[in-house]
């Protein structure tokens, strides 16, 4: 076993006299794995929650197209260049939209599960006293929290915010208002942050397991994370490319996404030289968006794994079939990104290619999704609210990977592309996917967090209410997409075709409204329980792994004395303990 | 409790690395992929160009040969620096870490005249996109030299007084410096064919 | 690397001056071979190879890269076909 530094010194890290430490850097510049992951966690909700109500505004427009908003106090809120007298205008639907989905997805879920619950659970289930760099562990976070700021101050720029979509497709990104340059800035923060955080993660998982925690001894949670940051770290960086010659066309007119002879509003665009391609722009956004939505789901997986072995009180199902999937998952992330652009005329060779691909890479997703449905046979089922959330995951979760076939397969993508089926596909496995898991992780690990344990009547009552109401908002998009009523429209009933479509909006939007009453459950019970919930202790729910040893919660440092492992993560029902788990650390017999 | 994180000065016993060594390099990952999606964003505009002038019809070659053997000379001298300090040599250490910061200032003084003629003749990154990428390419490896000359500074003047008490995890500090430095090196090993040559 | 002997440091040495000499003679050699106005291919490819063998050596030898611990060669392995992948990719559009 190697030695540490054996000194008083600390390396800017968990030195050991946290409790001199003044309240600002104990809590705000706090250089702690578990400060900073409920940082994380704790922004990554607002944000969730704001982009959430950027989707409740244009629900409202879609249901009641044309429509004042029906409460005078909102509609107050918003100045001329966005509504009318309450009447959305386009330009801020268009705004609502970019901004719903960037928000979400790299200041919302990404946040939430990463920063969130990776910085948090990660050393804690491979032992370690914090992550690899701390103090880069702090910066990663502060970076995010500018690129929020910005990305928040976007909305009050003349011309509002960014509205090209959170694709931010050339040429209009490139002659759009000064919000998109604002966009493209915190963008930049946003990927800088990524990218340290994701070699703390690598660094800390390769480097600091705990005696006895080999590769295929660790949590999937801890696999879907290094996972993760390997396509955060490798994937984002094109991204930052991209966003470095989208600000070069905006702000030095230069011509990498404009091709020549272009036009806009009937006249030949003026101080450009022409020359350039927007497939570029596609090209290299996609080159990160595709493993992003990976990014987006593997911690989902890793969640959910861990409820399900610690509620069926048995050990997963091939566990090491999950461990080559999602590295086969990762690395195949990384090369079927052009199925976002089929229809660019970029070729059948091409697209044949992604297409293969991309139909190669369902295969380790349906393994994962089928090894944590088989691993519930035989269980005894603890239908605890983690449990339920993480129940629900899998059958959403099925919904929306089966419902990306279609869209992976060139020829029906054809008819599917650009409209709400693809919008239908994607919400469902962030949605009912990703979002379900990220609350079976809150209602799981928030003792461990604050030695508290959450309200379970408040828990079923947020988990049934949002399960019907957000199959209400997503469901009805597969047959919106199948009848061809286009995506990112302010006024999508303009084509004849739509129009008999128009009840869903109300349907959906409805159930949009009602699902966003259905958190106050949740928010109520969270505030709760910090302050009042039952007090919990170190392991409530019976589970093996090592953040289960820790205090709850744990102190700065994490553990009295460095764990040892002895076996695997999930022994539970094991034939040689007498009771029906065995944590992985302890070396007698439970 | 022991609440100190290993493996910062001493190699991880199965991995054989230290924790700043294997970050340095995942770092240095993540740049390839940026200068990756540059050069690939050069590949397709090149190509899809119905004409590209040669480089050396348009920019200095000259110069940039000069700037090419300066970077690789700083890369000797990075490396000399770190070799030094192996050697427990403090004072050599610092006559070549500083030698490298003076050539890495070199590189950019020769940098901002091949630049200012650029602009004095009104060649500028909007005239079209062979300027597009030589200024957009090289503005960005020049903005890794920056970041480079004030790592190096700080551990030739500030970050040095880590020497007197953690001097492996000094050495480390120099080392990972050093890597990045030559990745430095590395990316004008290819800007300067691809953009000039060629 | 406190690990590295005094002999092993002062062999290093001898090895930079070495690899010193051959990066600053491919340089001319690279400089001197874009005189000859090679019809573009061919200059493409004599400029890569050039590059990347001037590129191979900064990283084996200044970047310690020879013998280098093996999680790092991997994880290199693994960008450079990524990195591959990004570069030709894109520009296929062709076929």
């Amino acid at each position: 076993m190697s030695q540490t530094n054996g000194h008083s010194h600390p390396h800017g890290a968990a030195g050991h006299d946290s409790h001199e430490l003044p309240f600002w850097r104990k809590y705000i510049f706090s250089v702690d794995h578990k400060v900073i992951g409920i940082q994380y966690a704790v922004t990554g909700l607002l944000f969730l929650f704001f982009g959430f109500c950027l989707m409740m505004l244009m629900r409202w427009q879609l249901a009641y197209p044309g429509q004042p908003l029906p409460v005078p106090f909102l509609a107050n809120l918003f100045n001329e260049t966005q509504m009318i007298s309450g009447i959305m205008l386009p330009e801020f639907y268009n705004q609502l939209g970019a901004m719903h989905g960037t928000i979400m997805i790299f200041l919302g879920v990404v946040p939430l599960a990463v920063g969130g619950f990776g910085n948090f659970v990660v050393p804690l289930q491979i032992g370690a006293p914090d992550m690899a760099f701390p103090k880069l562990n702090m910066m990663s976070y502060w970076l995010y929290f500018i690129g929020g700021i910005l990305m928040l101050a976007s909305f009050f720029v003349p011309g509002g915010t960014a509205q090209s979509g959170w694709t931010s497709y050339p040429p209009l990104s490139v002659i759009a208002s000064s919000g998109q340059t604002w966009w493209l800035v915190g963008m930049a923060f946003l990927i800088n942050s990524s990218l340290l955080g994701s070699i703390n993660f690598i660094t800390t998982i390769v480097q600091l397991r705990a005696p006895g925690l080999s590769f295929f001894r660790l949590p999937f949670f801890v696999w879907a994370q290094f996972v993760t940051s390997f396509l955060l770290l490798l994937a984002f960086p094109p991204l930052m490319g991209a966003a470095v010659l989208q600000l070069m066309d905006r702000l030095a007119h230069t011509s990498f996404f404009l091709p020549t002879g272009l036009v806009v509003n009937g006249a030949p665009i003026a101080g450009y030289s022409g020359g350039g391609n927007p497939l570029l722009w596609q090209h290299l956004f996609w080159f990160l968006a595709h493993p992003e939505v990976y990014v987006l789901i593997l911690p989902a997986m890793g969640i959910v794994a861990e409820v399900i072995a610690n509620n069926t009180r048995k050990p997963l199902y091939g566990y090491k079939a999950l461990i080559y999937s999602v590295v086969f998952l990762g690395f195949m992330s990384f090369i079927v990104w052009a199925h976002h652009m089929y229809l660019t005329g970029m070729g059948t060779g091409m697209s044949a290619f992604f297409q293969v691909t991309t139909m190669i890479i369902s295969i380790p997703s349906v393994i994962i999704l089928t090894t944590m449905i088989l691993s519930l046979w035989g269980g005894a089922i603890r239908f605890t609210v983690p449990m339920l959330f993480a129940l629900a995951f899998l059958p959403m979760f099925g919904i929306g990977g089966l419902t990306g076939l279609p869209l992976g397969l060139n020829a029906s993508d054809i008819h599917l592309h650009d409209t709400y089926y693809v919008i239908g596909h994607f919400h469902y496995v962030v949605a009912p996917g990703t979002i379900f898991a990220l609350f079976a992780g809150v209602y799981y690990w928030f003792p461990k967090a604050t030695g508290r344990q959450m309200v379970g009547w408040l828990g079923k009552l947020h988990f049934w209410p949002s399960l019907i109401f957000i199959n209400g908002v997503f469901m009805p998009m597969f047959i919106q997409g199948m009848a061809g009523v286009q995506r990112r429209l302010y006024d999508p009933m303009q084509y004849a075709h739509a129009q008999p479509t128009q009840v869903l909006n109300v349907v959906m939007s409805v159930s949009a409204w009602l699902l966003g009453l259905a958190q106050i459950p949740f928010i109520v019970n969270f505030f709760y329980s910090i302050f009042w919930g039952r007090k919990a202790d170190q392991n409530p729910w019976q589970a093996t792994t090592l953040e289960w040893t820790a205090p709850s919660p744990p102190p700065h440092g994490n553990f009295t004395s460095e764990p040892v492992v002895y076996r695997g993560p999930y022994e539970y029902a094991s034939p040689d303990s007498k009771s029906d788990f065995w944590p992985q650390a302890m070396k007698e017999k439970n | 409790m022991d609440a100190t994180i290993h493996h910062i000065s001493k190699p991880h016993p199965v991995t054989g690395v230290t924790n700043s060594k294997l970050g340095t390099w995942l770092f240095l990952a993540s740049e390839v992929m940026l200068f990756g999606s540059l050069f690939s964003a050069y590949v397709l505009i090149r190509t899809g160009s119905p004409s590209w002038p040669h480089g050396w019809t348009l920019l200095n070659v000259p110069l940039a040969t000069l700037n090419t053997l300066i970077l690789i000379t700083s890369s000797v001298t990075m490396v000399m620096a770190w070799a030094s300090l192996a050697l427990k040599d403090l004072g050599k250490y610092r006559l070549y870490m500083g030698s490298t910061v003076l050539l890495g200032l070199g590189f950019l003084v020769v940098k901002s005249f091949e630049y200012g003629s650029k602009f004095a003749h009104h060649h500028y990154p909007a005239t079209d996109t062979f300027y597009a990428t030589y200024f957009t390419l090289t503005g960005l490896h020049g903005l890794h030299v920056i970041g480079g000359i004030v790592l190096n500074t700080y551990l030739l003047f500030p970050g040095s007084a880590l020497w007197k008490k953690e001097p492996d995890q000094f050495l480390g500090r120099v080392e990972a410096a050093g890597l990045y430095w030559h990745f430095v090196d590395l990316v004008w090993i290819f800007l300067f064919p691809v953009l000039y040559l060629l | 690397m406190s690990g590295l002997t005094h002999e092993e440091v002062k062999h290093h040495v001898a090895v930079y001056i070495r690899v010193f000499a051959a990066l600053m003679a491919l340089t001319v050699v690279t400089v001197g071979v874009s005189y000859l106005h090679l019809p573009l291919a061919l200059a493409i490819f004599v400029a890569l190879v050039i590059a990347t063998l001037k590129a191979g050596l900064v990283a084996a030898f200044f970047m310690h890269l020879s013998g280098e611990k093996r999680i790092i060669l991997a994880a290199l392995l693994l960008t450079v076909f990524f990195f591959i992948f990004l570069l030709i990719f894109p520009s296929l559009h062709a076929l």
